[in-house]
């Protein structure tokens, strides 16, 4: 290995590190908020990738009939609901608006703009607005009903919803792989090093990305209000916070950012209906380094996951997978003998 | 009459006339089919799976009913369709599964049923050697053997010495890497690096830096449909100068969409099907796989066709051609049949298919000989036959 080919490598690991990092921030996020390790995290990805990659293509992509039928079902779900019976008509508006209102908007916004190849912040906005609600209406179908069971019910319910929605995928998107324009097809040379647009695009967007959130968290009462469930769930009630809202400002959020890493990465490489289990794994990876809890190491342990994968791709590439998921071993025995045993499971 | 007794007796009735053709005519042949048209070889099982709505419903006057099941390319699941359908729906002969493990657990079943199964797998293991509970194996894919050897003799032609290998990191690629290191040693070449990747790697940058930095002469990308493309646009964004070789695996017209201009110049070993309207006309395998495509395409729209489909298009001629033979031994739905069934499979003579000419003994499940492989090249986003 020379020098060349190690700056090859590092920039490589960086932009993966960059998304895995996207992911494990949301994956704390929901976490610290609702107690659910969110394997369809990785799913969200697949889809923004693949509705992206149809929008931008001319056509109208499948996942809006997902979108369409999760919001009349979680409609329906909170009517039914004690909450739901007793609830105002204003607040039946409102509802009848986030569940059927948004997904048929998004819908008609994508049958018109989509035939008129929009630019790429169009799609990227039709994208947004189709598959992050997804994520609150899956938390209010599977997970809120849920919201006092253990940790391993919620992660049993998680990965039902994943299998649901990889098999949706294939049967809306087909099994072949799509891929986008980027943002940018400008490219600069430096040195040995070709950097794309795409590249400079995605890891300036992540670190505004990850500003944003921190400013969020910081400043605004609903981030405060985040926090304080993460940190409280109880206390937080007490004080007024409806964990039931956080957790749907969590998931959104998540939602959100999975979708819009999809859109990063569907220029760079082919994307699949099941290449988001893989993807989010690997930010699963890096936030169980930062103990589900740390948005600062996650991130970190992102960009470490993003490395070690490149370079191990060019020692040992038939133990690629192997060595980056090996890598949870130390840090959770390292983690297990540091920390004091405590019974954190409520 | 009471309402609900008359429609007793009308439901009565109509089901005895629906009954009445078939008791009348031939009793029917069940052919189970089990096929990956999901999970990760969904890309092949799919068009598998669309074959079996094109076939015709008779095979020598008998009606013919085909069992579609999928197996999501899972070996479990797999063997508990095979069963379902030879415990339930009594089948005289089953076609399945399209990846190999699925298809490697099916075996003893087939041995223990005593029903003929004919594999889409491409694995020659799946039915070499041809004894034991592997007596009931068939194939209709080239062995990968015979593709590897087209791919060696073309690379001497081109004077490569020094051969770059990334491949899938599962049994296709293990198969194709075992084959390769074999044809490549019997014409004096040699294997300088062997790089694997996943089916899902969003990224084989460290991969495609290792293969160049080994300056082989040709590069061999052993992957299948649009995950085939990615070695390709690597090694092409960071330079790589030498030929480019894929697999038959590569040979849809995905893989053609998701490589773009960076596939042009590859050369790849296929099934004359993939080229069948630049075939001589003179070539019987011209208008049987021409056939096939139009069918095919007339129901699914146009270039949707593979060169999977097709294999299990000829696992269906291979049964047609066997029935009438088996038909001789005993009735369907009998051990008799079944045996025999058996027996003409592995006698067929000159029969052909989509991918050439079969020609089975009891040592030589496949049948395929070099006729079943041409080697052609991506030319202007298509394929072109090398003569």
């Amino acid at each position: 290995m020379n020098a060349t080919i190690a700056l090859f490598l590092v920039q490589d690991g960086v932009i993966n590190g960059a998304l895995y990092a996207l992911l494990a921030l949301s994956l704390v996020l929901v976490f610290a908020v609702s107690r659910v390790v969110f394997i369809p995290q990785g799913e969200f990805v697949a889809l923004g990738a693949l509705t992206y990659a149809t929008l931008a293509d001319g056509g109208l992509p499948g996942s809006v009939w997902l979108l369409l039928g999760l919001g009349a079902a979680a409609c329906l779900r909170s009517l039914a609901s004690p909450a739901g019976r007793g609830a105002s008509v204003r607040e039946r508006l409102i509802l009848l608006a986030a569940t059927i209102g948004l997904p048929l908007a998004a819908t008609g916004l994508a049958w018109l703009l989509a035939p008129l190849h929009p630019g790429a912040l169009v799609s990227t906005l039709l994208t947004l607005a189709i598959v992050a609600p997804m994520a609150p209406y899956l938390y209010r179908l599977a997970f809120r009903p849920l919201a006092n069971a253990s940790v391993l019910v919620l992660l049993i319910a998680a990965v039902g919803v994943h299998l649901a929605l990889v098999a949706f995928a294939l049967l809306t998107f087909g099994a072949d792989g799509l891929r986008a324009h980027g943002f940018s097809d400008a490219s600069l040379a430096l040195g040995p090093l070709t950097l794309t647009g795409q590249s400079l695009w995605i890891v300036g967007l992540t670190l505004a990305l990850i500003l944003g959130l921190w400013g969020f968290f910081e400043f605004t009462l609903t981030g405060k209000a985040l926090r304080a469930t993460s940190m409280n769930r109880l206390g937080a009630r007490l004080v007024g916070i409806g964990s039931a809202q956080a957790g749907e400002i969590a998931f959104t959020l998540a939602g959100a950012i999975g979708a819009f890493s999809g859109v990063l990465m569907v220029p760079l490489t082919t994307i699949y209906y099941d290449s988001g289990f893989i993807i989010g794994l690997k930010g699963f990876t890096a936030a169980i380094i930062g103990g589900l809890v740390s948005y600062p190491v996650a991130a970190v342990a992102a960009l470490f996951v993003g490395l070690l994968e490149s370079f191990a791709s060019f020692w040992a590439s038939p133990f690629k997978e192997v060595i980056v998921f090996t890598a949870i071993i130390p840090v959770l025995l390292w983690r297990s003998l540091r920390s004091n045993v405590e019974a954190d499971d409520e | 009459m009471p309402r609900s007794a008359a429609s007793a007796l009308f439901g009565a009735l109509f089901s005895l006339a629906a009954a009445f053709p078939a008791l009348a005519a031939e009793p029917a042949i069940h052919i189970g089919v089990t096929v990956s048209s999901t999970g990760p070889a969904a890309s092949l099982g799919i068009s598998e799976r669309n074959t079996f709505s094109i076939l015709p419903k008779t095979i020598a006057g008998h009606p013919v009913d085909y069992y579609v099941l999928d197996d999501g390319t899972d070996a479990t699941h797999g063997v508990t369709n095979m069963r379902k359908l030879i415990d339930e729906d009594n089948v005289d002969a089953m076609i399945g599964s399209t990846a190999v493990p699925a298809s490697a657990a099916m075996i003893p079943v087939a041995a223990e049923k005593h029903v003929p199964t004919i594999t889409l797998a491409a694995s020659a293991t799946l039915i070499e050697p041809p004894t034991g509970d592997k007596r009931w194996m068939f194939k209709t894919p080239q062995n990968d053997s015979l593709m590897a050897d087209a791919i060696a003799a073309h690379m001497v032609k081109e004077h490569v010495k020094t051969i770059g290998f990334i491949g899938f990191n599962d049994g296709y690629g293990d198969s194709w890497l075992t084959e390769m290191q074999r044809a490549a040693k019997a014409h004096g070449m040699s294997i300088v690096d062997v790089e694997r990747y996943a089916r899902n790697d969003t990224s084989v940058t460290g991969q495609a830096l290792k293969i160049i930095a080994a300056k082989p002469d040709a590069v061999l990308i052993v992957g299948a449909g649009t995950p085939a493309a990615l070695p390709e646009r690597t090694l092409r964004q960071y330079g790589y100068k030498g030929l480019y070789y894929q697999t038959h695996g590569a040979a849809s017209s995905a893989f053609l969409t998701a490589a773009g201009k960076d596939a042009e110049g590859t050369f790849l070993p296929v099934g004359p099907v993939v080229v069948a309207d630049q075939l001589p006309d003179s070539s019987p395998v011209k208008k049987v796989a021409l056939g096939y495509i139009h069918a095919y395409e007339k129901k699914f729209g146009a270039g949707s066709s593979t060169s999977f489909g097709s294999d299990a298009y000829d696992a269906y001629l291979r049964l047609r051609a066997a029935i009438p033979v088996a038909l001789k031994k005993g009735q369907p739905g009998t051990r008799a049949f079944r045996d025999a069934l058996r027996d003409a499979l592995e006698h067929q003579t000159n029969l052909v298919v989509t991918n050439g000419f079969v020609n089975t003994t009891p040592q030589d499940h496949n049948g395929l000989d070099t006729r079943a492989r041409v080697m052609v090249v991506v030319k202007n986003g298509t394929w072109k036959l090398v003569p």
